[in-house]
């Protein structure tokens, strides 16, 4: 290894606790500190589906201790309708915002961009410290609104207008909890604009020696691209945050229209548009999706082809899938819209774009296939992991191409056919990303090993709960059980009860199963087997650093110098059959 | 069999003081803060790159968010059966004429200050005099702004009246904060050309004057907008 001496840091370690743990500027720091409030996020989010799947097979059991979180939504433990839409909305908001886009991107990305690229840190280590205790702050406040006298709000997690700008009117958790809401998710837009912008001028500018752009490994692109993303999307909801919240409390009318009468209010504001409102939202709704899968992307195909010991087909080719992907998602906000009242002919203009994001996503996927055909695959908790990624991002990506069409997703849509469809292509594929990055980074991030015999029993239950939970959304959206109800009881939908059993019983036994990822995740930080200093016999820069965990400054006060692409696998070398990027070695032939 | 380069392809000694700028096309890489403590003219400069980039990635955020709020204004127009036009209050046109003002000043103030660094300037008063009207001329900017608010208030345009002047308030009010936050981003600038320990960077005058110059024309924009559709 060849190094620069050059000692140059921007800032020194860390001596108090209080600098080192809690307003710490190393990027590394920061990742972790994203990861721990996704943890705490998903827990958070995934009980309130517990709640909501025990509520919607017996509504009428008390569920012990509910009552206590609101003596109104659930008065003696059996939530009401409209509390079970607040536990809806809050569910989603705390999944897409707090987990879905922090952990794979802000969590990891924090943690491993810079290293992975031969910096020292990020670009603007106080704008970084900055966005993790503004998006701290954003949680809170969301948080606030579970306790709010209302609840928290129940206009969904896309908060659609009117119900989410007229007030008090439209029902509990609309008055204050609802403020808190678009108050909370302006905060979370300024910390991923500074995120997003700390991100691609690292990527930039803070390169080492050798480290071109094609030398970048996939999943630093996944980043880089997401960044951009993630710049314009937030750019675009921060605004559209503002109007809604001037609306609730300025007495404009940018979202509600004229004469509105809601529970015997007329309301006195005129004119809006609540069209204008999902524009705006979907403009940053879809590309958020697309901020969820692409680290996950990025993250399965670096481990992927670590474990399959020689280079992808094209990792190139993944790349340029990822950009246009990131190109098309500004493209197909509209395809949420179907069904709004907007102009058909807009609906078919949406869907043409829409069905065309399937060209580099199906590319993405032959590629990974076609790559593991005849490769030697290591298998582990993360190549696991990744692969059972690819079946959901496939099982969940197929079910894209009937909603995509205006005419199927008239019979589809607000049914649990796309409940069904984003849970498994964005959030189950997503979080598969985070786990296979977790037990593969997490000898880097702890210089210990994750326990790989409690791994796969968490992979293998993992993947067999999750496929029981979310198959079948599919067929009860084909047999047209509508989303949103909070019982089924009364109406045709009564037949369909067995299988939301069935869903309910899974997810308890799904969601249980995740105790073991916690439990391997604490265990192993303290008793885990003391980790190698390269245990995946890994080329990237990550795993070039003198320790695990990195030093502050990550290479030692030395800056590594790249000589190669990133994957030399499968070639002949002192090292065995690879060639770490800072290695001055030239390859031999394959062998 | 595994050879070695001989000899490596890019240098790996690299000397710090020839380094500092990392211009070879390979990326950025080394940074720092350069040596401290030697005084301004000392400094070479050394991680301008980042602060540049950055306020360029930030500048397109930022007109990524009026370009939603404009849209916002169309569609909302569009659907609109309470559009009362406002006349603009006059004074606009004078911060008009201000903030163009302010962005000359800052121009003037920025060569003067990159020739103080290049020593072909004296003292550092010319720079800082520049800098100060550049000061001075933002903030009537910002009380012209808030004059004219007080304008619309007096006629009873209020931001809920109606769609007009809800738009014109926000419009007026978040550039008003992005100035702000350029004001901001200029007194720094003026403590760090003062000081002797971490001063001043080209690249933060640089990054500032851009920030600054894009408000100017930002503004031009969203006066041409509020003077064509409210």
């Amino acid at each position: 290894m060849s190094e620069a001496s050059a000692h140059v840091v921007h800032h020194g370690p860390p001596t108090s606790f209080i600098r080192k743990h809690v307003f710490s500027l190393d990027h590394k720091v920061i990742g972790k500190q994203y990861y721990a409030l996704a943890l705490v996020a998903v827990v958070t989010g995934m009980v309130l589906s517990w709640l909501m799947r025990i509520h919607l097979i017996a509504p009428n059991w008390p569920i012990p201790g509910l009552q206590w979180l609101s003596k109104v939504g659930a008065p003696g433990g059996v939530m009401t309708p409209e509390y079970y839409l607040s536990l809806m909305t809050m569910h989603g908001t705390l999944m897409v915002f707090f987990v879905l886009t922090n952990a794979p991107f802000a969590a990891f990305g924090n943690y491993f961009l810079p290293i992975q690229i031969g910096a020292e840190d990020m670009a603007f280590p106080r704008f970084n410290m900055m966005s993790f205790w503004t998006t701290f702050i954003a949680f809170c406040i969301l948080v606030a609104a579970f306790f709010v006298p209302d609840g928290p709000p129940l206009a969904g997690w896309t908060a659609y207008a009117p119900l989410s700008a007229v007030g008090k009117d439209a029902g509990p958790g609309e008055g204050l909890g609802q403020t808190l809401w678009g108050l909370s998710i302006f905060v979370f837009c300024i910390a991923s604009l500074l995120g997003s912008l700390n991100f691609i001028a690292t990527t930039l500018d803070l390169r080492t020696k050798g480290m071109t752009l094609a030398r970048m490994p996939i999943v630093s692109w996944a980043w880089f691209i997401t960044s951009c993303i993630a710049l314009l999307a937030f750019a675009v909801l921060l605004p559209a945050c503002l109007l809604l919240i001037l609306d609730r409390i300025g007495g404009t009318s940018f979202f509600i229209p004229s004469g509105l009468n809601i529970s015997d209010h007329l309301q006195p504001h005129q004119g809006g548009s609540p069209l204008l409102w999902q524009h705006l939202f979907w403009f940053f709704g879809h590309p958020e999706v697309y901020i969820a899968i692409l680290p996950a992307i990025g993250i399965v195909s670096h481990i992927l082809i670590n474990s399959m010991r020689k280079p992808m087909l094209s990792h190139k080719t993944i790349i340029y899938c990822m950009m246009g992907i990131g190109f098309l998602s500004y493209m197909v906000w509209g395809h949420h819209m179907f069904l709004s009242g907007m102009n058909p002919f807009s609906a078919l203009v949406f869907s043409f774009p829409t069905l065309m994001i399937t060209i580099p996503a199906t590319i993405m996927t032959l590629i990974w296939l076609g790559s593991l055909y005849g490769s030697n695959l290591r298998i582990n908790t993360a190549s696991l992991f990744c692969l059972g990624f690819i079946s959901m991002f496939v099982s969940g990506g197929v079910s894209g191409f009937f909603l995509a069409q205006p005419s199927i997703d008239i019979y589809l849509h607000a049914t649990y056919f796309v409940v069904g469809h984003f849970h498994m292509v964005m959030g189950v594929a997503a979080i598969f990303g985070v786990f296979a990055g977790t037990y593969f980074w997490f000898p880097k991030m702890t210089g210990r090993m994750m326990s790989e015999r409690l791994g796969r029993l968490h992979f293998w239950l993992t993947f067999i709960g999750t496929y029981c939970i979310f198959m079948p959304f599919h067929y009860l959206g084909l047999a047209g059980n509508v989303r949103r109800y909070s019982a089924f009881t009364d109406d045709f939908l009564v037949p369909l009860i067995p299988v939301h059993k069935f869903i309910t019983y899974s997810a308890l036994f799904t969601g249980a199963v995740q105790l073991v990822f916690i439990f391997n995740l604490i265990y192993s930080h303290f008793k885990g087997a003391i980790a190698p200093a390269n245990p995946w016999e890994a080329t990237s820069l990550e795993w070039s650093t003198p320790s695990s965990p990195p030093p502050f400054d990550n290479f030692g006060g030395k800056h590594p110098v790249v000589y190669h692409d990133p994957y030399q696998y499968g070639v002949k070398s002192s090292t065995g059959d690879y060639l770490m990027q800072d290695s001055p070695e030239r390859a031999g032939e394959t062998p | 069999m595994a050879t070695t380069l001989p000899p490596p392809q890019i240098a790996p000694q690299i000397d710090v003081e020839q380094d500092l700028r990392p211009h070879d096309g390979n990326g950025g890489g080394l940074r720092g803060l350069g040596q401290e403590g030697r005084g301004l003219r000392a400094v070479k400069d050394p991680s301008g790159e980042p602060t540049r980039t950055g306020i360029w990635v930030g500048l397109a955020a930022i007109a990524m968010m009026f370009a939603a709020l404009t849209s916002a204004l169309y569609v909302r127009e569009g659907a609109a059966t309470d559009w009362h036009h406002i006349v603009l209050p006059p004074i606009l046109w004078f911060n008009t004429l201000a903030l163009i003002a302010s962005s000359i000043t800052l121009e003037l103030a920025r060569r003067r200050v990159a020739a103080f660094m290049r020593g072909q300037e004296s003292s550092r008063s010319g720079p800082t005099l520049w800098l100060n009207a550049t000061m001075v001329l933002g903030l009537v900017f910002v009380v012209g702004q808030y004059m004219a608010w007080l304008k619309l208030r007096s006629q009873g345009l209020y931001l809920p009246t109606n769609p007009n002047s809800s738009f014109f308030y926000v419009f007026t009010g978040v550039h008003a904060v992005h100035v702000l936050g350029g004001l901001g981003g200029l007194s720094r600038v003026m403590v760090k050309f003062r000081r002797a320990a971490r001063p001043l960077r080209r690249s933060t005058i640089d990054a500032t004057s851009y920030y600054w110059h894009f408000m100017g024309m930002l503004w031009m924009y969203l006066l041409f907008v509020l003077w064509a559709k409210l």
